[in-house]
């Protein structure tokens, strides 16, 4: 891959605190219950410069929040700060963002070089200007050899970069938002094209936004992963953190593969009663009145024992690397990760939980 | 791999073939048959040879007609393709407004050709049509039955009332189509108004309008109907298009061998003109 080219420092400088203060949206006029709403109370602050990933499932909100930043939709209650500055009522030339779309979106009578040029033409820049970042952009995209050739014409995934180009060419955009970018693109190419934006992060330092439904994407792209679930952000932070500590049983179910597995249980005296035995944990909990109480465990941190929590063995399946293992207990299945070389008992056995990786949860929410 | 070789379901063809025969191919071939002959009837005929289509390449009448009939064609493309991608674009894209619209639209698509020319007809009256005598009584000197200026005036409003919304809801479809982050892209881009339209409206309109063009050319150079009845092709000869003309040659004089030369000549001009319209506006898909 081609970045050789040195890119001016003064062309980057310009970046942009994002901060979103008590955002709310509908689409409806008039709001009776949380699900007219489309977002609820979505607190971020996001620092200069980050790569941050939006992650949850179709309609969980977080195509509503991309265009609530960009400024393609007005939020029904709540501000916007770019740099501590309100932008909440401004459109997105003036905030001066970029934002890539699920679909290639391109202008399909002109030239790949008009593509890029577009942007730029629109902002009053001269002819040389134009020329040179326009080709600057096309190097690192690896587009310099169709810059002359009908954008129509070219594959879904060169489409893509052409969209990619047009918000990376503006040196003055202060975020550059993706909204799910590569869902046209072909599995193989998915990889490079990531892998790609990933390299643009750190070459141009510059803060991105991806929107994702694919927790590989979004943790492979971001320092920082906010989940979403029903309008709401349920967790925020690293790769690690959503992986090991959960905060809401939604993370452990979307985040893993296969995800947490998730119990009834009791909770009494600030400890874990399952299944008639106490689970030993590293927190004891204080508030208990819920009206709902789950255990929550990766099968990653899961353990055959010689006593413990009583388990039928119902399935092994090998995926190669690991065995996924399928067991039922009397509150139900349990899903245990084991490497491939482990000798799994046959019929009924004993398992035990890492107590570091236990945690409790109260109505969903994990309980500290 | 065994494979049994029965033919017997092209028997299922027959009757296409047949039907097509009938209501295509075999009048197609009467007309052939006239154009190279001179017949008085009785189904008595004398080979002419190309006489009849030379005759009718070197007539006058032909000539006149068929300029009437290009200039009229011209205009009403002029008028009704950007009127109807303009009304088009004005349309709302949802709410209440969408069905109200394409009902309104639709109205004049659905009334029988005869019956638009009669009602314009007596809706241009100038003495008791409401447009005739509006014109008049606000100073106009306006009759369409004895001026062909006013003749031609009249024939392309009734035309534009009637066809335009073909346009329309062609071009609308078209727009519909478009997905929503075009306009996210373009307004993220800076771009204009115009820009919008000259670089992701008109682009993506580009095959409803090709259909629409055609449509729109095929019926215009065709027409008859609504003419034949709102100005019966006069005042004198202004508004006797090529099919009017057609008719009168082969029904009113009943010279049967020029007339039918002159359809072929006519059919051909048609499919000539579509077929490099056409191949025109694909070149592009087809490189693409």
């Amino acid at each position: 891959m081609n970045f050789y080219i040195l890119i001016k420092a003064t062309d980057w400088l310009i970046m942009a605190k994002i901060t979103l203060k008590k955002l709310s949206h509908s689409y409806l006029a008039n709001q009776n219950n949380d699900a007219d709403w489309a977002l609820r109370g979505v607190d971020i602050d996001w620092k200069d410069g980050g790569a941050y990933a939006l992650l949850g499932p179709s309609g969980c909100g977080k195509t509503t929040l991309l265009n609530i930043i960009s400024g393609l939709l007005k939020p029904t209650e709540g501000e916007v700060l770019f740099n501590d500055k309100d932008v909440t009522t401004l459109n997105p030339v003036e905030r001066d963002i970029a934002q890539i779309f699920q679909f290639p979106v391109i202008y399909d009578t002109m030239t790949v070089y008009d593509n890029l040029a577009f942007p730029l033409k629109n902002r009053g820049l001269s002819d040389t200007e134009i020329d040179s970042k326009v080709r600057e952009i096309a190097e690192m995209l690896e587009l310099t050899s169709t810059l002359n050739n009908r954008a129509s014409g070219l594959t879904a995934d060169g489409k893509q970069k052409i969209s990619l180009g047009r918000g990376l060419v503006r040196s003055d955009v202060n975020v550059i938002m993706f909204d799910e970018p590569l869902t046209v693109i072909d599995p193989h190419l998915k990889w490079v094209l990531r892998s790609k934006l990933k390299e643009l992060h750190q070459k141009i330092n510059r803060t991105m936004i991806y929107v994702t439904h694919d927790q590989i994407e979004a943790l492979t792209f971001a320092d920082q992963v906010v989940v979403m679930h029903e309008g709401q952000i349920v967790q925020t932070g690293s790769p690690v953190e959503l992986f090991e500590k959960p905060k809401h049983t939604f993370v452990g179910h979307f985040i893993g593969s296969p995800g947490m597995n998730i119990l009834p249980c009791e909770i009494k005296n600030g400890q874990i009663n399952f299944e008639g035995k106490i689970l030993p944990t590293n927190t004891s909990f204080k508030k208990t009145n819920f009206n709902k109480t789950q255990v929550g465990i990766r099968p990653e941190f899961i353990n055959f024992s010689n006593d413990g929590i009583q388990v039928k063995i119902k399935r092994v399946s090998d995926t190669g690397r690991h065995k996924v293992i399928d067991t039922e207990c009397k509150s139900g299945s349990i899903k245990i990760l084991a490497s491939a070389n482990t000798e799994i008992p046959t019929g009924s056995t004993y398992i035990s939980f890492d107590q570091k990786y236990t945690f409790a949860y109260g109505d969903n929410w994990i309980i500290e | 791999m065994n494979k049994t070789f029965n033919q017997k379901a092209w028997y299922f063809v027959i009757p296409v073939f047949v039907l097509v025969a009938f209501n295509a191919a075999v009048p197609l071939m009467t007309v052939v048959n006239y154009s190279f002959q001179e017949t008085f009837g009785s189904n008595v005929f004398a080979w002419e040879g190309t006489r009849w289509f030379k005759e009718i390449l070197h007539s006058e009448r032909f000539h006149a007609s068929l300029g009437r009939q290009a200039i009229f064609t011209f205009i009403i493309l002029l008028i009704q393709l950007p009127l109807g991608i303009f009304i088009a674009l004005t349309m709302p894209k949802k709410g209440w407004g969408v069905p109200v619209c394409l009902i309104l639209m639709s109205m004049p698509l659905l009334i029988p050709w005869n019956v638009v020319g009669a009602m314009w007809n007596i809706f241009a009256l100038p003495d008791i049509g409401f447009l005739g005598n509006s014109l008049n009584s606000i100073g106009f000197d306006y009759n369409f039955t004895q001026q062909s200026g006013d003749a031609w005036f009249t024939t392309i409003l009734m035309d534009v009332w009637h066809w335009t919304s073909l346009v329309v809801l062609l071009s609308y479809a078209g727009l519909n189509s478009i997905q929503p982050a075009y306009y996210q892209a373009a307004e993220i881009d800076g771009a204009s108004r115009w820009d919008i339209f000259r670089y992701i409206e008109l682009p993506k309109m580009k095959k409803v309008l090709t259909l629409a063009i055609l449509l729109r050319f095929m019926d215009s150079f065709m027409i008859y109907t609504e003419p034949f009845v709102l100005t019966g092709g006069g005042p004198g000869n202004a508004t006797n298009f090529l099919s009017l003309d057609l008719v009168k040659m082969a029904l009113g004089q009943f010279d049967l061998g020029p007339a039918a030369a002159m359809s072929l000549i006519y059919f051909l001009i048609v499919l000539l003109i579509c077929w490099i319209f056409y191949s025109l506006m694909m070149k592009d898909e087809a490189r693409t």
